[in-house]
């Protein structure tokens, strides 16, 4: 008998622990999860607005009283395939741009974040310090030379000038040195010890050591990248040659008054960063957290 | 040349490490900077180059004095954007973290992640979600007016009203970053502090203002900064909620130096503001470093 007393209590335990906030009364409890649910529907209401209209076949104005639940219907998403000449191209485009620029910084901020986090050298300090330096310096000082000089080299109208001034960019070498300079040495020394030269310490330990670092990494470089918008509207001028952000931006002035296409071309835009997000939240947060400079 | 060698033999691959990322921002972030900094006493022309301006500050002068002071307008309404959205996300962040804080482990991944969910969207996109939101004719907040049976607004073609509505809608997206990094650095304050306070009879507000409030410090100076300069950089917003702007009253820094170089082609001019936001940026991240001197230990 009393062991089903104590089972049962020990079955009921971790959910109210997972209810009742440590320390709390009930009224307490009742009243932070109000607030929290709450602003959480407040911070997801925009979004999910969005999603839903682009998933209820509009092809006018919508109507006036809100759609608040999704006809669960891809007319809106057909039509802006078939209608938007360029959106598909739009969606390599971006995807060209970010991973190109994800590859650069996963390898090149590795190998710098490892020398400024383990490795002695004279300008070390002061190097890493102009660099980080480089957060207070906003963007918009460097479009009119970038954008001159891809004039000049006739890269304007090509990814490659979207592509080149996002290498520029401390984040992934500030987190790499942080995430680096937890690891023990022992590990590199067995290496150097082992014949392994600097760059293999690098491959075959820092490397491995550091997955999760590069993860954050590159998912954050990603998404950067992936969301840039003022750079590439500069940069390009020619509509097939438009990252997703800026076509996103330029259906509204091509098709005014079919509010469903660009209902579509934002929320489509958007799904695939989110859905990375869902499955990699955990990397998000952490990196977050660990490319807080402070 | 022995003296060059032992130096390579020893820091060869330092230097080799670093020499990718040192060269990208030697091209595309100091000589820019470098560059610019030149134009912003220039008069460029595209085919022959720039030739100095007379006086040698006449771009900076012009930049201020421009189309009625346009530019000065847009300094206040970043400083107002600025003020408004910097301590209501401190705040915000603050309080939800506070609320996460006693909950389960998981239930707390739950809502950091749910917070954060909005947050990897661009901000054009969330721009323009906010712009269907304020829509005069089928918006979804004129649609909780009527509900109550109030008239509808021109949240975004009135000139009083359209800089408060950016506002709200910025002030409503919930800052992430700082519930993910308050709740971080709430999670670090050893318990051991609590405990001490529980004995002393510390009732939770107390405990609050008294421990977590001034240990948390670092975490609340480093989001003040980084939302200050995210402030005074705001654009994509502006430029998809409303896209010519209305008049001057939604003008701001960035819009005036994107405007400048990229509509008018005033290099100069562009180029003159874009330091001036560099200063103005340079100022707060100076004040940073001088308050975080009084760093906390624990």
């Amino acid at each position: 008998m009393s062991t089903v007393r104590v089972s049962r209590v020990s079955a009921a335990a971790p959910l109210i622990a997972f209810v009742r906030p440590r320390g709390l009364t009930s009224g307490r409890a009742v009243a932070t999860w109000a607030a929290l649910l709450a602003t959480t529907a407040i911070a997801l209401f925009p979004m999910y607005w969005l999603y839903v209209n682009a998933l209820t076949p509009i092809t006018a104005t919508p109507p006036l009283t809100p759609i608040l639940w999704p006809a669960w219907k891809l007319d809106n998403i057909l039509r802006l395939l078939t209608t938007s000449k360029h959106y598909t191209q739009w969606v390599l485009n971006s995807l060209v741009v970010a991973l190109g620029a994800t590859l650069w910084h996963a390898v090149f901020d590795t190998l710098a974040g490892y020398a400024f986090a383990k490795r002695r050298f004279p300008g070390r300090d002061a190097i890493f310090t102009t660099l980080v330096a480089t957060l207070m310096v906003p963007i918009h000082v460097t479009f009119i030379p970038l954008y001159l000089i891809n004039r000049e080299l006739g890269l304007i109208d090509s990814l490659w000038a979207v592509l080149m001034p996002a290498t520029s960019n401390v984040f992934g070498i500030f987190l790499m040195r942080q995430f680096i300079q937890t690891l023990p040495g022992e590990l590199e020394d067995a290496a150097r010890i082992d014949g392994c030269s600097e760059f293999g310490v690098v491959h075959h330990v820092i490397v491995p050591l550091s997955q999760p670092a590069i993860a954050s990494l590159a998912i954050f470089t990603f998404v950067r990248n992936w969301n840039d918008f003022l750079w590439p509207l500069i940069a390009v001028n020619r509509p097939q040659m438009f990252t997703l952000t800026v076509g996103v931006a330029s259906l509204q002035g091509e098709f005014m008054t079919d509010w469903g296409i660009i209902f579509a071309g934002a929320a489509v835009a958007s799904l695939p960063i989110t859905a990375f997000f869902l499955l990699f939240q955990r990397y998000f947060l952490d990196g977050l957290r660990l490319g807080a400079l402070k | 040349m022995q003296h060059l060698r032992a130096f390579l033999r020893a820091h060869g691959w330092s230097y080799a490490f670093i020499l990718p990322s040192l060269l990208t921002f030697a091209a595309f972030t100091f000589a820019p900077m470098a560059w610019s900094a030149m134009i912003s006493f220039q008069k460029v022309n595209l085919r022959t180059g720039g030739t100095w301006v007379t006086p040698i500050w006449a771009n900076y002068e012009r930049a201020f004095t421009a189309q009625s002071h346009v530019f000065v307008v847009a300094i206040g309404n970043t400083f107002i954007y600025t003020a408004f959205t910097v301590t209501t996300n401190i705040v915000v962040g603050l309080a939800l973290a506070s609320l996460i804080q006693p909950l389960h482990r998981h239930v707390r991944t739950f809502f950091r992640a749910a917070y954060y969910l909005p947050a990897v969207t661009s901000s054009l996109i969330v721009g323009m979600t906010w712009a269907y939101i304020y829509n005069a004719q089928w918006g979804f907040a004129n649609y909780l007016l009527r509900l109550v049976g109030l008239e509808p607004v021109r949240w975004l073609s009135n000139p009083d009203i359209a800089l408060g509505s950016i506002i709200a809608s910025t002030m409503l997206t919930i800052p992430a970053t700082a519930v993910v990094l308050f709740s971080a650095a709430m999670g670090g304050i050893p318990s051991e502090y609590y405990e001490a306070a529980d004995l002393d009879g510390a009732s939770p507000l107390q405990k609050w203002f008294g421990i977590t409030l001034p240990l948390i410090k670092p975490t609340t100076l480093y989001l003040s900064v980084i939302y200050t300069i995210a402030s005074f950089e705001v654009f994509e917003r502006i430029y998809v909620m409303v896209p010519s702007g209305v008049g001057n009253s939604t003008q701001t820094i960035v819009t005036q130096i994107y405007n400048a170089g990229f509509k008018d082609f005033d290099l100069g001019v562009s180029a003159a503001q874009a330091m001036v936001l560099f200063a103005m940026i340079g100022a707060v991240a100076l004040v940073q470093f001088r308050v975080l001197r009084s760093d906390v230990e624990y």
